[in-house]
């Protein structure tokens, strides 16, 4: 049976629940696949929490069910007191790729969102907010740059722009920076953590790296595969703002080391 | 690095180190380019001289210099050959411009309905894989000897080429972007006009460039065959006539046509598709 999972609200923090997941579950009768299976979920207005877990363990799945691209087969989802039936504007997504279209400059790419809900005219407006979250994530001076310009980290950066700029209520992290360089991942990390705590954003990252979890998260929820469910929700006590320093504390190791003992066994089950 | 230490002696060797280079690789292009013309001409001149070919089949560089400047003169006053050449340029333009609204028409139901790819693409690739030019005698029986005739043969020609392009720049677009339209709530129509037709145009500019040297070939094959009174005539009655230094001549002017048609995409694929680097350089084609 699957063990009790707690909602881990961080201490210290207004523990006003933003997204909601109750025994969703997900069946894909055609390739006869039991992705997820009563999950159960609970994030806190500006926490941070991480999903780990091995390939194929229904990361993707239960990430796609929460940003509205899939519906679960039981269970509610509800973001703001209202059910998610489709891609809203209050979810902000970011993907490994930043994918930004080389046609358009930063800023261009950056209002993109509204531009596509609201129009272009409602676009042009949002060119103030869009140019202070730009100076946030460091890239004032690249409004007007294309997107060949960039590298790999600041094309990030301008991707986190494009998630902020339609003020979600959750931000939904696939995994954002694996495709980059160790130490600029790590750099961006760090950069996550201060424009999360910057916006006081509501934030849910799925990864392979269970460094990575730990240095970001309030709570770790560990799956595991066939069926996809949490086997348990590792709360971080670590002090906020998180250093890099603190990788090397005998505390980072030893929350590193529960986890990874509850992935092995999770997969083997 | 300097090994100082190692070789505190060696002061002389500050010198830096530089990969060989052959003289022959240091040539710059344009200096390669005419001295390739001149061995051509060269050997062409040989040949002649050799008398192993007669000259009713192969003029002499000199002959073929003399029709260039005459027919070079004939264009320039505006005599017959300008008008010759202006018919010809008609039925390029026009079958261009009916090629790009077919093929892309076609190309935009192939790649973005399913329907279309089902129901369309195998006719379409069954089509394609024919020498379209055999269907020169059909449309010149059905559309007669006029200009008609020749531009049908011509779109045909170079329809295909830009109904693949469009169809593989539809599918272009990477999975990364599709879901982030979706997450945006995007519609169908904003989605294929803000992100798949915009990161398909390379795929169809390079269709463009296939189709602007098809509708050449399909034009000049159209007059070979259905007569008329266009550029492909003066050519085919030049070697009815064995003039071979005209034919040469003319077929250097019609080159021009072909390359004015061939630019035009270029320069328009520059302004459009400018995120992509190398949209000319060596490689032509894509």
């Amino acid at each position: 049976m699957m063990a009790a999972v707690p909602a881990g609200a961080p201490a210290g923090l207004d523990a006003r629940p933003v997204y909601e997941l109750r025994n969703v579950t997900k069946v894909f009768p055609k390739r006869n696949v039991h992705a997820l299976d009563r999950v159960d979920l609970t994030l806190t207005q500006g926490s941070f929490a991480s999903v780990i877990g091995a390939s194929g363990c229904g990361k993707s799945t239960l990430l796609k069910i929460m940003a509205g691209l899939l519906p679960p087969s039981s269970g509610s989802v509800r973001l703001a007191g209202s059910q998610v039936s489709g891609p809203r504007r209050d979810i902000g997504m970011m993907f490994q790729q930043a994918t930004l279209f080389p046609w358009r400059t930063t800023m261009e790419n950056v209002v993109l969102p509204i531009e596509i809900r609201d129009g272009k005219a409602a676009a042009n407006a949002k060119h103030d907010a869009a140019a202070a979250l730009l100076e946030l994530v460091g890239l004032k001076d690249f409004a007007n740059a294309f997107p060949n310009e960039l590298s790999g980290g600041m094309a990030q950066r301008a991707a986190i722009c494009r998630m902020l700029i339609t003020e979600p209520a959750v931000l939904l992290l696939d995994e954002p920076f694996s495709a980059l360089d160790e130490l600029t991942r790590d750099f961006m990390n760090m950069e996550m953590q201060r424009i999360c705590m910057a916006c006081n954003a509501t934030s849910f990252l799925v990864t392979h790296s269970i460094q990575e979890a730990v240095i970001l998260s309030d709570v770790v929820y560990v799956m595991s595969p066939r069926p996809g469910r949490f086997v348990e929700a590792v709360a971080v006590d670590l002090p906020r703002p998180r250093t890099l320093d603190m990788i090397t504390t005998p505390r980072f190791g030893a929350l590193v080391d529960r986890i990874r003992n509850r992935l092995d066994r999770g997969a083997f089950l | 690095m300097t090994p100082t230490h190692a070789q505190p002696a060696a002061s002389s060797a500050d010198t830096v180190w530089t990969e060989p280079v052959s003289l022959i690789d240091r040539i710059p292009r344009s200096i390669a380019m005419i001295a390739m013309f001149i061995a051509f001409v060269a050997i062409w001149q040989l040949v002649v001289l050799s008398g192993l070919v007669s000259p009713i089949i192969l003029a002499s560089p000199k002959e073929t210099l003399e029709q260039i400047v005459f027919v070079g003169h004939n264009l320039l006053i505006g005599d017959y050959m300008l008008g010759a050449l202006w018919i010809t340029t008609k039925e390029v333009i026009y079958s261009f411009a009916l090629a790009i609204a077919i093929g892309f028409s076609l190309g935009v139901m192939v790649g973005e309905t399913g329907f279309g790819e089902r129901a369309l693409m195998p006719y379409l690739v069954a089509i394609d894989t024919m020498p379209k030019i055999a269907f020169a005698p059909l449309f010149i029986a059905w559309l007669g000897f006029d200009i008609h005739s020749k531009v049908a043969l011509a779109t045909f020609v170079a329809v295909f080429p830009i109904v693949v392009g469009t169809a593989a720049g539809l599918h272009a677009a990477d999975e990364n972007a599709r879901l982030l339209f979706k997450t945006m709530g995007a519609s169908r129509l904003q989605t294929l006009f803000k992100m798949k037709l915009p990161t398909g145009l390379p795929h169809f500019f390079t269709g463009l460039k296939i189709a602007s040297v098809g509708v050449m070939a399909g034009a000049i094959t159209g007059e070979f065959l259905g007569g008329g009174k266009g550029f492909g005539e003066l050519i085919r009655v030049a070697a009815s006539q064995l003039d071979t230094a005209r034919v040469f001549s003319l077929i250097i002017y019609l080159s021009l046509l072909g390359l004015a048609t061939f630019g035009a995409v270029v320069w328009v694929q520059r302004r459009f598709v400018f995120w992509q680097k190398s949209s000319v350089g060596g490689n032509a084609l894509t």
